[in-house]
């Protein structure tokens, strides 16, 4: 037994040096990146945009959801009001250099306003030009949600600025939708 | 004089250069092997990337870490490039192209090749850490296990040429290769070459995915480099000594010798590359299990036969 065991592990290495010699003879598999485009899947989590829902107005209500659940702690965002007592993001930044893309931000958001694409290429001589700001981050699209509104599933509707007296329809508690 | 020194510095120049030459070729054929492409932007096919490596390796910042034994420190790598670089000496292309025709010139191999790991153990002793420790450790329990063997399975070789001359031994081959009647002992060989110039599978000390890169772990800039083109000058060794002992040398029909002599070593360090490619590494205990229970006794027998054989005639 001990024999036939050790003559078969040398039969079988040597298969796998001949099978190894035999992909010698086959075509290459490797992309060759920047002269063929890739195919990356929509799912694929690149570069952080920000949308707008459809009626182009900034999704964004500056909760501070996505910068607290990010692993790296590389969002910052301030909160500040507009006349008709809607938040939004006085300032925000995203420091791509130290970003790991997993897409917590993306799963906390509530609004989907922050959203990863597959954009991938983000390179940059320079590592002070990753701190990504609202300008450079905002997309006039809606993203991958086209339809979504939160201010229509969420029932909250701002007429004007009463002195903490927003008027607010009641959120339907029974509904699974957010 | 001078034209001799001369000479040797030349010599010596193309070897390191085809050393560090190899690199690049071992990453080609790598990626051949595995269905990619091995590096193929800097200059023509990527040609030039040796040269993109040298400028990295020169002006990297060549840091000796303060808890380290400066001394033995920076000695490890110097002894790692110079140990078998100095057995190219004595290995004779052709019948009358060599630079010495040593009389021990196979013992000359055994013992620089048991100096080499001298690197390793300071290497991994100075840099005062536990992974290059460990590493140190593995290859010394490694060549422990190996060196016994790789003197042996030349045995054969040498007692049918009744010398320890190369040429000697090339010269006994004429009508048949020692891989035939030497079978086992080439097996053997080329087990304990590999172990030697720490290839893989045999590169316990250095074993990246358990390691973090073993006894060199600490190193960086041009001594790194002197520990990395010094494996490779040591992998154009074994199969220069592989070619001599083995494959008949100079020997072959129509081209001169020493173009056989180059393209049976390259076939060596083709095959050498291939086994990178092919095999897994082993686990620690099983390749020393593999070296004492397996090997030793196929070249214990190799030799007794051989020795018998030669008595009958
Ligand atoms: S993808 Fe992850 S790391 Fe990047 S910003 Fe979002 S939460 Fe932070
Ligand atoms: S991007 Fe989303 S999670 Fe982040 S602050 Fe704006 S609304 Fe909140």
């Amino acid at each position: 037994m001990y024999i036939k065991s050790i003559i078969f592990g040398i039969i079988t290495q040597l298969r796998s040096i001949f099978i190894t010699l035999k992909h010698a003879f086959q075509d290459r598999e490797t992309i060759l990146y920047p002269e063929n485009s890739i195919y990356l899947a929509p799912r694929y989590r690149g570069r952080i945009v920000l949308t707008k829902d459809p009626d182009g107005n900034n999704r964004c209500v500056a909760c501070n959801l996505c910068s607290v659940v990010c692993p790296v702690s590389c969002i910052s965002l301030q909160k500040t009001q507009d006349q008709s007592g809607r938040w939004f993001p006085k300032f925000f930044k995203i420091n791509f250099s130290r970003c790991i893309f997993c897409g917590l931000c993306e799963e906390a958001c509530p609004t989907t306003a922050i959203q990863l694409t597959p954009d991938f290429e983000l390179s940059d001589f320079n590592r002070q030009d990753l701190v990504y700001n609202k300008k450079n981050l905002s997309i006039s699209g809606t993203g991958k949600y086209h339809n979504y509104n939160f201010y229509q599933q969420s029932g909250v509707f701002i007429t004007k600025r009463k002195k903490n007296n927003i008027h607010a329809t009641p959120i339907n508690i029974k509904d699974l939708l957010p | 004089m001078i034209y001799c020194f001369l000479h040797i510095f030349c010599t010596v120049l193309i070897i390191v250069f085809f050393g560090a030459m190899l690199s690049f070729i071992e990453r080609r054929l790598l990626g051949l092997f595995q269905n990619r492409y091995g590096p193929n932007r800097v200059g023509w096919f990527g040609s030039l990337q040796l040269i993109a490596d040298m400028i990295k390796m020169l002006f990297k910042e060549d840091w000796i870490p303060t808890f380290s034994r400066s001394l033995l420190f920076v000695v490890a790598p110097i002894i790692a490039f110079i140990s078998l670089l100095l057995v190219m000496v004595d290995i004779p292309w052709d019948n009358n192209t060599y630079i010495i025709d040593l009389n021990i010139g196979i013992l000359f191999f055994l013992i620089m090749s048991a100096l080499s790991v001298y690197s390793i153990l300071f290497a991994g002793w100075s840099s005062n850490n536990k992974y290059a420790l460990l590493g140190a450790i593995r290859a010394i329990a490694q060549t422990l296990s190996y060196e016994v063997f790789l003197g042996l399975s030349i045995m054969g070789v040498i007692i049918k040429a009744h010398s320890f001359n190369l040429i000697d031994i090339v010269n006994s081959q004429q009508y048949i290769w020692n891989i035939i009647p030497q079978f086992f002992g080439f097996m053997t060989f080329l087990v304990a070459g590999l172990a030697l110039c720490h290839r893989h599978p045999f590169d316990q000390p250095e074993s990246e995915q358990e390691l973090a890169d073993g006894y060199h772990i600490e190193y960086s800039g041009m001594k790194f480099g002197m520990f990395f083109i010094g494996q490779y000058l040591s992998m154009m060794v074994t199969s220069a000594i592989i070619t001599i002992m083995f494959l008949g040398g100079w020997f072959g029909p129509w081209l001169p010798g020493y173009i056989w002599f180059l393209l049976k070593n390259i076939v060596c360090i083709v095959f050498f590359i291939l086994l990178r490619a092919a095999l897994p590494r082993p686990r620690y205990d099983q390749i020393l299990y593999f070296g004492w229970i397996i090997c030793l006794p196929i070249t214990l027998l190799n030799l007794i036969f051989t020795a018998f054989f030669v008595l009958l005639h």
